[in-house]
């Protein structure tokens, strides 16, 4: 089972690319959950998000709490959330940020993967919006593979219709221009 | 055929509740509900339903129009949560006495105060004896399934009676999650349109819900409990046709593993597979325990239950809400009083858990069958403890 959590921030999408991501792994056969952190939700404070994605049924209903792979929607968000907490320390932290992934390795002293891709610049310029959730959505599939890059096609068409294509070319981009660091030993 | 899709819970609800042809829905959003009263006023706008969907400034006004509507002969649906429940609860036994099939979805979610959102039991308990038949569901699948269902087995002339549907919020009704909808014309099929034992209709003149002094409502009162007992034989020939036609099969008691344990962990709602994970891992370390869910909670399967227990020496039972200065947790109360005059009586260890939302894991459940275990071996059980509070 591959437990996932998103940083970002309310407004910014976080919710939307949980539901794709846990509708491509449905798509695949697989079984997934997505939900929100529960509570109230204010635009622009931090929130949380989190995926499963199993072969088997998923049965457990309660939160994540080490995950396999944290995603990071916003870079503002460092520092000012510990987005490491409970990750596996062999486990995949992809940011949003024009930073390399060997800078973000020593500000977080991180030894597990990380990859970085500037998300937001990809998004201003495919979508003329710095909405980066589903730009994301491309780093995640490259760097952790929970699904397949075709099988997001499908919800995303559906959710954003004419605006697909465009979304889709933006987390293509985000696939070829994520920058990987292998964990350290 | 079935086809298999990704959806969020509350919407799969409100899509079920769109393929069963209800003529009156009269919902009131609040959270954790309130996805199901929008996505069901889609569903109405957009002309997938000729379903009359009458808004309202409040759901004590909710529950208010479906009585109106359901005495006319239209099948009518709701859907609650919390405070919004405790709001309609003056006008509950009024539906149930008037024998009134409204279904209802509820969103479970903790009481004020503190004001607070999350998910518990504690407002579908203090409905308890409304005499509403009512019914717990752990996952999205049975969610759509059951609230298919309510409406045979609320409008089936032997019982007229309505149903609350539980669906515990967030854990639930927020959860994109794998779920199949029935083909639409076998849900029409299995619910045809309801045939009224009396409508209101001003060529027809009847009275409902008429005055009744001493002389009569105390007979009355017997008549709603046997009714609301007898509902159990309707319920289990509805399941039964269900697992027939759809291949999924529901009961009023349901295990897991339990056939040889000695101890049993006792849940409802949408913990019971969260614990079954914690059985597994339970029984890897040789621990002979089992799972026991209660998904009908009203009438109470005080048979089944007993039937499932009967070679149990010790019961775990699990409670989302506090009877405040009684015996503990509402199911717990229950389960002893189902075991009183039983001659092998199994110990009772009640745990209060998971309110306003206080999040249970696995190893919380394993943590609490160790405890009990040990408690039972000092013959230190308790009645009940508040499980995992911040000290």
């Amino acid at each position: 089972m591959v437990e996932i959590r998103w940083h970002g921030r309310g407004g910014q999408g976080a919710v939307t690319s949980v539901e794709m991501l846990a509708l491509a792994a449905i798509e695949e056969g697989k079984y997934a959950q997505g939900f929100p952190s529960f509570g109230p939700e204010r635009r622009g404070a931090p929130v949380a998000a989190f995926t499963r994605i199993n072969d088997k049924q998923i049965k457990v209903r309660s939160g994540i709490y080490h995950p396999d792979v944290v995603i990071v929607l916003d870079p503002g968000l460092i520092g000012l959330v510990n987005v490491t907490d409970g990750l596996k320390p062999k486990g995949t932290l992809i940011v949003n940020t024009p930073k390399s992934p060997e800078q973000l390795r020593k500000e977080l002293n991180y030894r597990g993967n990380i990859a970085t891709v500037d998300a937001t610049k990809i998004a201003k310029e495919e979508l003329n919006v710095p909405i980066t959730n589903t730009t994301m959505l491309g780093a995640v599939v490259r760097a952790a593979a929970p699904v397949k890059l075709k099988s997001l096609e499908v919800p995303l068409k559906e959710r954003f219709g004419k605006l697909a294509p465009r979304n889709i070319n933006a987390l293509k981009r985000a696939y070829n221009e994520l920058k990987i660091s292998k964990a350290v030993k | 055929m079935a086809k298999r899709v990704g959806m969020e819970v509350a919407i799969a609800v409100a899509e079920a509740v769109g393929m069963c042809n209800v003529d009156v829905a009269a919902v009131y959003p609040i959270t954790p509900q309130s996805h199901i009263a929008e996505h069901l006023s889609d569903i109405v706008a957009d002309g997938r339903t000729d379903t009359e969907y009458v808004t309202v400034e409040s759901e004590h006004s909710a529950i208010s129009v479906v009585i109106g509507a359901s005495g006319t002969g239209a099948r009518t649906y709701t859907a609650t949560s919390s405070q919004g429940l405790m709001l309609m609860h003056e006008i509950l036994p009024i539906v149930s006495a008037m024998r009134l099939p409204i279904c209802m979805a509820v969103a479970n979610r903790a009481v004020s105060g503190p004001l607070n959102i999350l998910n518990d039991h504690s407002d579908i308990m203090p409905q308890r004896d409304a005499g509403w038949i009512v019914m717990f569901t752990e996952n999205g699948q049975e969610a759509i399934d059951l609230s298919i269902q309510s409406f045979k087995i609320a409008e089936d002339p032997e019982v007229m009676l309505p149903v609350a549907v539980n669906i515990d919020g967030f854990q639930l009704t927020h959860m994109v999650e794998p779920v199949e909808f029935p083909d639409q014309k076998a849900v029409s099929r299995f619910i045809p349109a309801r045939k009224p034992y009396a409508m209101l209709h001003p060529d027809t003149p009847v009275t409902m819900g008429a005055f009744a002094m001493s002389d009569i409502y105390h007979e009355m009162m017997m008549v709603k409990d046997e009714v609301l007992k007898n509902s159990k034989k309707t319920i289990l020939k509805v399941w039964d046709e269900w697992a027939k036609t759809f291949g999924r099969r529901y009961k009023p008691v349901e295990t897991y593993r339990a056939d040889d344990a000695e101890v049993l962990l006792v849940t409802m709602g949408s913990m019971g597979e969260t614990a079954e994970v914690a059985i597994d891992e339970l029984r890897k370390k040789k621990v002979s325990v089992g799972l026991v869910k209660i998904r009908l909670w009203r009438p109470f399967p005080f048979d089944e239950f007993r039937h499932v227990v009967r070679k149990a020496k010790l019961l775990i039972v699990t409670d989302r809400a506090v009877s405040f200065g009684g015996p503990g947790g509402p199911v717990h109360a229950e389960i002893k009083a189902a075991l009183y005059h039983d001659k092998h009586r199994p110990a009772v260890h009640d745990y209060i858990i998971g309110l306003g939302g206080r999040d249970v894991r696995v190893s919380d459940f394993v943590t609490m069958v160790e405890r009990a275990i040990k408690d039972r071996r000092k013959s230190a059980v308790k009645d009940y403890e508040f499980y995992g509070v911040r000290e």
